[in-house]
Order: C-alpha cells, then structure tokens, then sequence
C-alpha cells in the first residue's frame, strides 16, 4: 500500500462495529466508554416527540420508532422496575430491616467488614493490573501482527463464555493443591487475583480494541515529526485518547470482579478475614439463617458498585464533552 | 537543500518509488504532483522518515538522513486531515515540540504567540481542535509543525480535506507566508491548479518515477512528454499531438488557415472539423469538434471570437494549433 492510498487506510471499517460481542448481557461491551450513544433504551430518548424523524441513532428508530411515546416509556419504566429497581428495593428495605443501627452493626461485623475488605482490596488489584496488561493485549492484538493472531483474539472471550465455576477448576488444576507447576495458590489472596484476573480478562481489552483500531496513526507520526520519542508519543498522544476507554473498561473489571462468586468459590478457600469475599460472606450469611446481615452486606456491595458506575459516567461524558465535539 | 539519490521503495510488487532522484533548492516551495498511485506522498514521506526506502540516499543540508528517525531530521510535516491532538487545546498542540525539547516555559509561550498571529489564530489558544474548522485546524497544524525552527516543511495533500473556497484561500495564504517565513517547503498535491497557484517549482511524478522537474512556466509551456503536458492542464488530440485547448484558433476561410499554419513548423496542419456543440464557460467558450477522421477535441477560444465566427452546430470549420511550444508528440502507447 503506498502512502497515496492513504485514504484507504482511514477510511470507514466496517468490520468496526460488528467486533466480537461476549455472549453474555453483562459482557463489556466495545462502546463502552460513550453509554450515552446507545440510548435506545433511555426514556429520555424514546421521550422525543417526532419518532420517526431523522436525527437519532437509527437502533432507536428501528426499535422504537413505530411505538407511540407512551407506551415506550411505560415499557421500559415497567421492564427496568422489574428486572432491577424492584428487587433492589426490597434488598435495601430488607437491609435496614432493623433499622440504621442494625444496618450498621451487620456491615461493620468484623467478619463482614474483612470480607468488605478482600473484596475492594483484591478488586482494586484485579482492576489495576487489568488497565495495564489489558491495554497491552490490545495494543498487541491491533498493532502487531503475529501467527495465530485471530485464536488469540477468539481466546480473549473464552473466560466469558465459560460458567465461572468451571474457571475455579480450570485454575484449580493448575494452581490448586498438587499443582503441575509447583504453584499453589489456593486459599490464599493471590488465589483470588487470579482467579478474577481470568473472569474480567476481556473488559479492558474488548473496550480499548475499537478505539486503538480507529486511532489516527498520522497524529503519532506528527508527534515523531516534532521530536516526541515512541514513550513520550504513547504517553501524551496515544494515551490520553485511549484513557476513557481504558477507564471505563477497568471501572467494569472492578465491579464485575466485586460481585464475583463462582471463580473463587473453590480457589479461594472461603477463610474469614483471609480469603472470603462478600459474596461468599453473603452466602454463608445465608446458610447459618441471618438474611439482614446478608442483605446488609449486599446493599455495602451495590453501593460501591454504583458509586464505582457513576464515577465512570461522570468521568467518560467530561471527555466526550470536550473531545467529540468534532463535526 | 534536499536531495533525493536513487530512491527505490516496493510495496509487494508494486513499485512506489522507481529510481527518484530529486534536488529541491533550499528556500523554494516545491510541489510533488501526480495522480494517486505516483510515489508523490512515498517520496515526501521518506524524506520525512516516515516511510523506509529499499534504497537510495536522503540528504537535508548536507547532513545524510536517509538512517535517521523523523524525530532527528529536523523537519515540519503536516498532514491531509490535521492529525491534530484532539485533547489538547491549542497553544499546546503548537506548544508540543517546544514543550518536549523542555524549553523555558516564557520563550516557548511567546514563540507560540507569534505564531497564532502568523497562522491568524490569535484568540484562539484555549479552544480545541473540535471547536476548529478545517481550515483553522491545518492552520494549527502549520503552526505546530513551524514551532520547532524546522529545516523543511513538509505538507501531504495539506488542503485535500477542505471545501474549494477554503482551499484557495489556504494556497495564497501558505505563498504568502513562505515568502514571509522562507523556509524549504514541500507539497504533495494531485491538483496541478494548486501546484501552479503556490509553487516555484513543480515535479511531476508518475508510476514511482519523476517525468519532469521545472518551474510552473516550463512545465506548462515545455512539457517534457505527453503526461505532464496531459496532467498540468487540459489538451485536445490534433492530428496525432497533443494542444492545448487554447492553442487551437478556428477559422471559417480554409485559405487563412492554411497561410497561418505555413508559418508553424512541424504543425499537426490544418484540420476540418464538425461544429458539435458550443458551450459558454465565462470569459471563454469551449467548442467541441469532430474531426474528418472521427477523432474529437475540443478547442477553447474567447467569446468575442466566438461571436466572429458565428459558430453554430453541425457547421464546419478549420481548426490548427498556433503555440508550438505546448504541443507533445502523442506516445503511441497512450494513443486513444
């Protein structure tokens, strides 16, 4: 391809919007960082009048447009109450059952609050080792080429697919007692990081892939030009574009790896203070018959994994604001 | 001064560049122009080192660059679509090579100054290149590029992107500031109009190789061969040569036309041809014509001659080429 040809090169990529979607609903997805454009589903957007006028991503027209307003937005209010504002109501008033006091005394159990603890700790580690090697995937998988290329690529989503308690076994095997490979990791909180490190593989890779491979080359090529070294270039050209998406990638890890159960159920060990989650916490809860301890704790959980969302929209809309303007 | 030895770069096994070896004048504005496909943004890019020959040599000032990374060969690049830094605000997308090299903060704030007046975009420091327009963003662009004092300027179809308007503007804009600011200028351009507006010296590049090299004059007037003469303006086939549309003058009376051609030697002669259409173009008028022999061309005479002639359609007249100068010999293999 020569440079005149260029234009090919940065021209649309179809193939783009159709990158390998995880099968499952709650899989990242590679729009990640911009929510606000698949608003289909916001009411806001089905609230506008003129359906059927042009202006709105066209998902919204083809589901949407023959519905009249009303009932757009009674649906969905009705669907978005059942499947998640309802049941999380009743957990909250279940939670504070007891009142303020009671709420407080389940969460701050020394139990309670060490399991609270392994949980954000152990996430936080997920997440940040996450931002790094998985911008590193997808920088390997986008701009270099190498055999086997597309298995790789395939391999990303492998973790998704598989049931979270066949994770535990495969890592079990390998780094479980009598390890192959004299690692042995079980019941211990390295146990846990690997064991989330394997479910959140592909959120920040799956949400940096489709911003590196519509990255503009030439703006590298023009901080080579002006004397900007390949480290100098990545940390203050590419890296500032790809920070959203990365953000917004490890901000899903995090929270995906919060509220994790079926991949450290058997690595982990379940030792209190140790190596038992808030998951495993609110199971056991459970078990021994104290449904407020466990709703508790599970309300802890959804609050930091709410204020974890809102800091990333919050975050992502800022740059949207400033950046994609762009006519 | 550049220069350019024994360029080679394939890609497969098409060859981008084909054995180019150019000099270009220190202080000039070149233009590389050719069709897409010619090599032109191959070659400006390996000056620039971004791209890699498979051979040949690359000298700026007389310092051998050709091993050299684009961050050690002192240049300025600007690109077709701006490659600005979207999150930065302006002046520190024209701050950024100052702003690496780690230049005192006040010099390179009153470089960056000076700048925005030159490029006109004064007021306009703290906005960002989305809230630009094409023209003020390849303005930026120039200016970030002239912020490091580079030793050339080299700019890849700079204008490409931008409506006409802009884009003429921009031209007489860019020849007026490097007659201010002189410093060796290259441009890629597939647009001969642009290259003939802007440059002092024009090469002409097709299939990986240079056909041609000279100023604007030269090149319109002398072509070296039938492509330059086709791609640095429009010809009509006359008689088995190609002329240039304006060289061709129309007569009623055969007998003036012969005496006028017996004055030009080597002429593709006096040729009859078929009035098929007149179309009004302003200033001038274009007259397409059959020859005798069925070969079709086009002649372009003004309007008060138009009038003389009182041209009208399926009429004959007597066409011949008056400029022997732009007349090219067509290449047999390129004959239609």
């Amino acid at each position: 391809m020569t440079a005149d040809t260029d234009q090919q090169r940065r021209g649309p990529r179809p193939g783009t919007d159709a990158a390998p979607l995880p099968a499952r609903p709650d899989a990242p997805r590679p729009d990640g960082i911009r929510p606000e454009d698949s608003g289909s589903l916001d009411p806001q957007e089905s609230a506008r009048p003129g359906d059927t006028a042009a202006g709105a991503p066209p998902s919204a027209r083809g589901a949407l447009g023959g519905l009249r307003r009303p009932l757009g937005v009674g649906v969905v209010t009705l669907w978005l109450s059942v499947i998640v504002l309802l049941p999380l109501a009743a957990l909250t008033v279940a939670a504070f059952g007891e009142g303020l006091s009671g709420f407080w005394a389940a969460v701050t159990a020394p139990t309670a609050l060490a399991a609270l603890w392994v949980t954000v700790l152990v996430s936080a580690v997920v997440a940040l080792a996450n931002a790094v090697l998985g911008t590193l995937v997808a920088w390997v998988l986008v701009r270099d080429e190498f055999r086997g290329k597309r298995v790789v690529n395939a391999l990303i989503d492998l973790p998704f697919a598989l049931p979270t308690i066949v994770a535990s076994i495969v890592l079990l095997s390998l780094y479980g007692p009598n390890s192959p490979i004299g690692v042995e990791l079980n019941a211990t909180r390295w146990g846990l990081v690997v064991a989330l490190l394997f479910v959140t593989l592909p959120f920040v890779v799956r949400s940096v892939q489709p911003v590196l491979i519509e990255a503009d080359r030439e703006v590298e090529e023009a901080a080579a030009s002006l004397g900007a070294s390949g480290w100098t270039t990545f940390r203050r050209i590419v890296l500032p574009t790809l920070a959203p998406a990365i953000l917004s990638g490890t901000g899903l890890a995090f929270a995906r790896a919060i509220g994790e159960y079926g991949s450290v159920v058997l690595i982990g060990g379940n030792i209190p203070r140790e190596t038992q989650v808030a998951s495993q916490y609110i199971q056991q809860q459970i078990e021994i018959d104290r449904p407020l301890n466990a709703a508790a704790v599970s309300v802890a959980l959804l609050a930091i994994a709410f204020v974890t969302l809102l800091v990333l929209r919050v975050v992502s809309s800022r740059t949207l604001r400033r950046e994609e303007r762009d006519a | 001064m550049i220069t350019v030895t024994s360029a080679r770069k394939n890609y497969g096994p098409f060859a981008a560049l084909d054995d180019v070896s150019i000099d270009i004048p220190s202080g000039s504005l070149t233009a590389l122009l050719g069709p897409s496909g010619s090599g032109k943004s191959t070659l400006l890019r390996s000056i620039a080192g971004l791209e890699g020959l498979d051979s040949g040599t690359v000298t700026i000032e007389g310092r051998d660059v050709t091993h050299e990374p684009p961050q050690r060969r002192g240049i300025g690049f600007v690109f077709q679509h701006y490659a600005a830094f979207k999150h930065m605000t302006v002046r520190d997308n024209v701050a950024f090579g100052l702003t690496i090299r780690k230049r005192p903060k006040a010099e390179a704030a009153k470089k960056v100054d000076e700048l925005l007046e030159i490029v006109g975009l004064e007021g306009f420091q703290h906005r960002y290149p989305a809230q630009l327009s094409g023209g003020q963003r390849q303005r930026m662009a120039l200016a970030r590029a002239l912020a490091v004092d580079p030793q050339v300027l080299l700019l890849d179809e700079p204008f490409g992107a931008l409506d006409a308007k802009v884009r003429t503007d921009l031209r007489q804009w860019l020849r007026r500031l490097h007659d201010e600011v002189h410093v060796t200028t290259v441009l890629v351009t597939h647009d001969q109009e642009e290259a003939l507006d802007v440059a002092d010296r024009i090469a002409v590049l097709n299939k990986g190789r240079i056909e041609q090299v000279g100023d604007p004059v030269t090149l319109y007037e002398r072509p070296a061969n039938d492509f330059v003469m086709g791609f640095l303006g429009s010809v009509a086939h006359l008689g088995g040569q190609l002329v240039r549309p304006h060289d061709i003058v129309l007569e009623r009376d055969r007998a003036t036309a012969l005496a006028l051609d017996a004055k030009v030697a080597d002429s593709p002669g006096v040729i009859d041809a078929v009035v098929e259409r007149v179309v009004p173009l302003g200033f001038e008028v274009r007259v397409d014509l059959r020859a005798d022999s069925g070969e079709r061309f086009a002649a372009q005479i003004t309007r008060r001659d138009a009038a003389q002639l009182h041209l009208r359609e399926g009429e004959t007249v007597h066409a011949r080429a008056v400029a022997r100068s732009s007349v090219v010999d067509v290449d047999p293999a390129l004959a239609i």
